[in-house]
């Protein structure tokens, strides 16, 4: 074989390759991406049973635990969301701290697989630090 | 007074640094020949400079020097000693001068070493390195200021977030430095090269030891980033695909391609101006972690406080140590192309092979970390790419590399294969089919992608045991006393590392696929299943710690004949100062499996939260890592020691 058609196998190979990874990036970015959402802005028809996350405050006397199983209201300005987790909930986990819970909607209850906050009490995350602010309801930095 | 010497000693440094810079230009005029010379020393001094500036600032926090701005912020005085030290660079400021210093200490330690190099080059190499850390004086002193006094001192700081009170911030953050920063002396090579056109095999030889030196800092320090995230975050994983992760992943990738590439350059002078390029990409996709670490523009456990006005100025840095690079890589890159015949089955296509996938692997994770801050720029729409995404995509890239790492080198430079390449291959086959065989047969539930990786892992752990136990035979036959001396000369570095990567392999997948986890509610008394074995919650108490509470739980694991084979204490700290709680896991290691426990929120009468997993081979990760690390390192060491033999020989 000749060099240069050597270098037309190996072009052609690289090509297919390159057009099969684009495919499967876009495919897995269609199938895996997680929308971010407040509890206002939440329209259910429109997220059918697509995983999630809805960010916002927990609301004041909201949270029932009940063996491994927490309920809990997600709130912002002017909508509110419960929510369902089973299993160990992050360490700062409570009342007014801004949270964020992935999952899907069974029904008018939203079933989360991973509730986060994080340890810093300053920190929220930002998603919502941003849209509580847009909504007028945040209370700045808490105070030390 | 100290405080002063250090700031002193910065400033200092930001004007050798801004000289050392331009030396090297004024002495390509003849006149000034010696200006070489005084690049080199002055690089020294330079070096010499930060680490003093550094030191006093370490003073100030050992001393707890509350005037100081940065350590009111981040230290107090009940803290231990070691993360009173250690928590120098547990902020914006600190690491910054970390990160200046290990830029000046690669600097002085080009100009100490690898004598033989043209001075008119190694200056113009110490010159580019200058003007980074010109750069990055600058952002330190104009707007991250380690040293700035406060009017108002107050009784006692602030304190250190709990999670960082760790012996990781001890070792972590340094050992991730070097191997960034090491690959801007890749990316001064390369810009040096691109300015004197000229990039031959010893350029290649220079260039290589550094950037082993930096691939296994780099390897290391993700390496312990990810132990650190298993037993301090108690979230139970290594590896989230968390952005800040990705971050370190893509220049690890870029500089893995690079390792590679630079060896053809060595070898046969291919592939030079693409070599080039990965240098340059290398660097910057550090800059760009660094870059998105510290803008805030994401949320993660490393943002430090962030400021829109330092993610600019990194951004800035960035443009300017991208930019100018690429529009010279643009004009002057083609005229270092080489083009030699290509043959198919050569080590030369196995490398560019394994470029092609480690740029497309790097290429996936950039995507899948930038697509979010991207749409959110340009619509506003808030999203995140979870960990699915890089399992659809990295998975099957690194798969195919790591065929390719099982044959490539079984393949010789120009055309090829090693004595018996094919029998290797039909033998690690058949062991390969065996094995997955077993597997499905003891195990039925297992996923395409699992047997995929069992099979994979264990084709390329053959290959690389029966190439080695071939290649030692053949020699052994072959040589009669000078067997010793061509065993040590095989080349150790590739297949230690290599042979690494099979044993983070078998971590990842026992890990991933054959973990168990339970999650209960747990009484005193009470006992959970947790695969074969079983745990019972013995006791909750409660311990004082040197700047902290604890509330431990004592946990009894039983094997399936009810012995007692291990105690496990998570635990719950509350930090009064910082009044943050972290969780500590409770972990029992062993060489093939761990237990790993943690301790939620609970009480006497409800119970107490406790969350179990007992993980195969999940140490092996890091076994593997160190393996592939010590790879790089002897390497380095075999590379550096036979170039200062071949210089005798050529001296005598």
């Amino acid at each position: 074989m000749s060099p240069k058609s050597n270098r037309l196998i190996l072009f052609c190979v690289a090509a297919a390759f390159l057009i099969s990874a684009a495919a499967l990036t876009l495919s897995a970015l269609d199938e895996n991406i997680v929308y971010f959402y407040t509890p206002s802005e939440l329209d259910k028809s429109e997220i059918g049973s697509r995983s999630i996350r809805i960010g916002g405050l927990v609301k004041k006397d909201s949270i029932n635990i009940n063996g491994l199983t927490t309920r809990f209201v997600i709130e912002d300005a002017t909508s509110q969301q419960t929510v369902i987790y089973t299993g160990v909930l992050p360490d700062i986990f409570r009342v007014g701290q801004g949270v964020i819970a992935e999952g899907k909607f069974e029904n008018k209850f939203f079933r989360a697989n991973t509730v986060m906050a994080k340890h810093d009490e300053r920190y929220m995350p930002r998603e919502v630090a941003e849209k509580l602010k847009e909504q007028g309801v945040w209370q700045g930095e808490a105070s030390r | 007074m100290i405080v002063e010497l250090g700031h002193f000693c910065l400033v200092l440094a930001f004007v050798l640094s801004l000289s050392q810079s331009v030396f090297p230009i004024f002495a390509s005029n003849s006149n000034f020949k010696q200006l070489h010379s005084i690049t080199l020393r002055m690089s020294l001094l330079n070096a010499f400079c930060v680490a003093l500036s550094f030191m006093s600032l370490i003073w100030a926090f050992i001393v707890s020097d509350f005037s100081v701005s940065l350590v009111a912020e981040h230290s107090h005085s009940s803290k231990p000693m070691i993360y009173k030290i250690s928590g120098t660079w547990g902020n914006h400021e600190g690491s910054l001068l970390m990160w200046i210093l290990i830029l000046s200490i690669f600097g002085a330690g080009l100009a100490l070493t690898q004598k033989t190099m043209p001075i008119s080059q190694k200056s113009l190499i110490l010159g580019i390195q200058g003007s980074i850390g010109s750069a990055f004086l600058a952002f330190s002193l104009f707007t991250s200021n380690p040293f700035k006094r406060l009017s108002n001192i107050p009784l006692n700081g602030n304190g250190l977030n709990p999670v960082l009170q760790d012996i990781g911030l001890a070792l972590h953050p340094p050992t991730l430095y070097v191997g960034y920063v090491g690959l801007s002396l890749a990316f001064s090579f390369a810009v040096a090269a691109l300015l004197t056109n000229s990039f031959d095999k010893n350029w290649a030889r220079y260039m290589r030891v550094w950037v082993q030196i930096a691939w296994c800092a780099l390897t290391l320090g993700i390496g312990l980033g990810s132990w650190w995230a298993y037993y301090e975050l108690g979230w139970g994983g290594w590896w989230f695909w968390d952005p800040v992760e990705n971050a370190s992943l893509m220049p690890w990738l870029a500089a893995t391609a690079l390792l590679h590439s630079v060896i053809v350059v060595e070898q046969r002078e291919q592939l030079k101006s693409w070599t080039v390029l990965l240098a340059i990409i290398g660097f910057s996709l550090s800059l760009l972690g660094t870059f998105i670490v510290r803008s805030g523009l994401l949320t993660s456990v490393h943002s430090f406080a962030s400021d829109p006005t330092r993610g600019l100025f990194i951004l800035g840095i960035l443009i300017i140590s991208i930019g100018p690079p690429l529009i010279l890589f643009a004009i002057r890159g083609p005229k270092l192309k080489t083009d030699g015949p290509l043959v198919l089955v050569s080590r030369e296509t196995a490398l560019i092979a394994n470029n092609f996938l480690l740029i497309c692997a790097a290429i996936v994770v950039l995507i899948g970390t930038f697509y979010p801050i991207a749409l959110e720029v340009a619509t506003g729409i808030k999203i995140t790419v979870g960990p699915p995404y890089f399992d659809a995509t990295f998975n099957p890239i690194m798969g195919l590399l790591l065929i390719i790492i099982g044959i490539g080198p079984f393949m010789i430079w120009r055309q090829g294969l090693t004595p018996k390449a094919k029998h290797i291959w039909t033998i690690s086959v058949g062991i390969s089919l065996l094995t997955t065989f077993i597997f499905i047969q003891a195990n039925t539930s297992l996923s395409i992608g699992a047997l995929a990786g069992i099979s994979t892992v264990t084709w390329l752990g053959a290959t690389i045991i029966c190439g080695l136990v071939i290649k030692v035979r053949t020699l052994k036959r072959n040589s009669k006393s000078d067997f010793w001396q061509r065993l040590i000369r095989l080349q150790w570095g590739m297949w230690v590392a290599h042979f690494g990567i099979v044993i983070f392999l078998i971590g990842a997948l026992g890990e991933s696929v054959f973990k168990n986890e339970s999650v209960a509610r747990m009484h005193i008394g009470e006992e959970i299943q947790i695969g074969a074995e079983k745990a019972k919650l013995k006791s909750i108490f409660t311990r004082a710690g040197s700047n902290y509470e604890a509330l431990v739980a004592t946990l009894y694991i039983f094997d399936g004949q009810d012995n007692h084979i291990g105690t496990l204490y998570p635990e719950k700290r509350i930090y009064p100062v910082e009044r943050q709680t972290t969780t500590e896991a409770g972990i029992r290691h062993e060489l093939t499996h761990d237990y790993y426990a943690v301790l939620g929120d609970g009480n006497q009468t409800d119970g107490y939260t406790i969350r179990l997993y007992r993980k195969p081979f999940v140490s092996w990760i890091w076994f593997g890592i160190i393996l592939m690390a010590s790879g790089a390192a002897v390497s380095a060491l075999t590379k550096f020691n036979n170039h200062k033999k071949s210089l005798k020989a050529l001296q005598s």
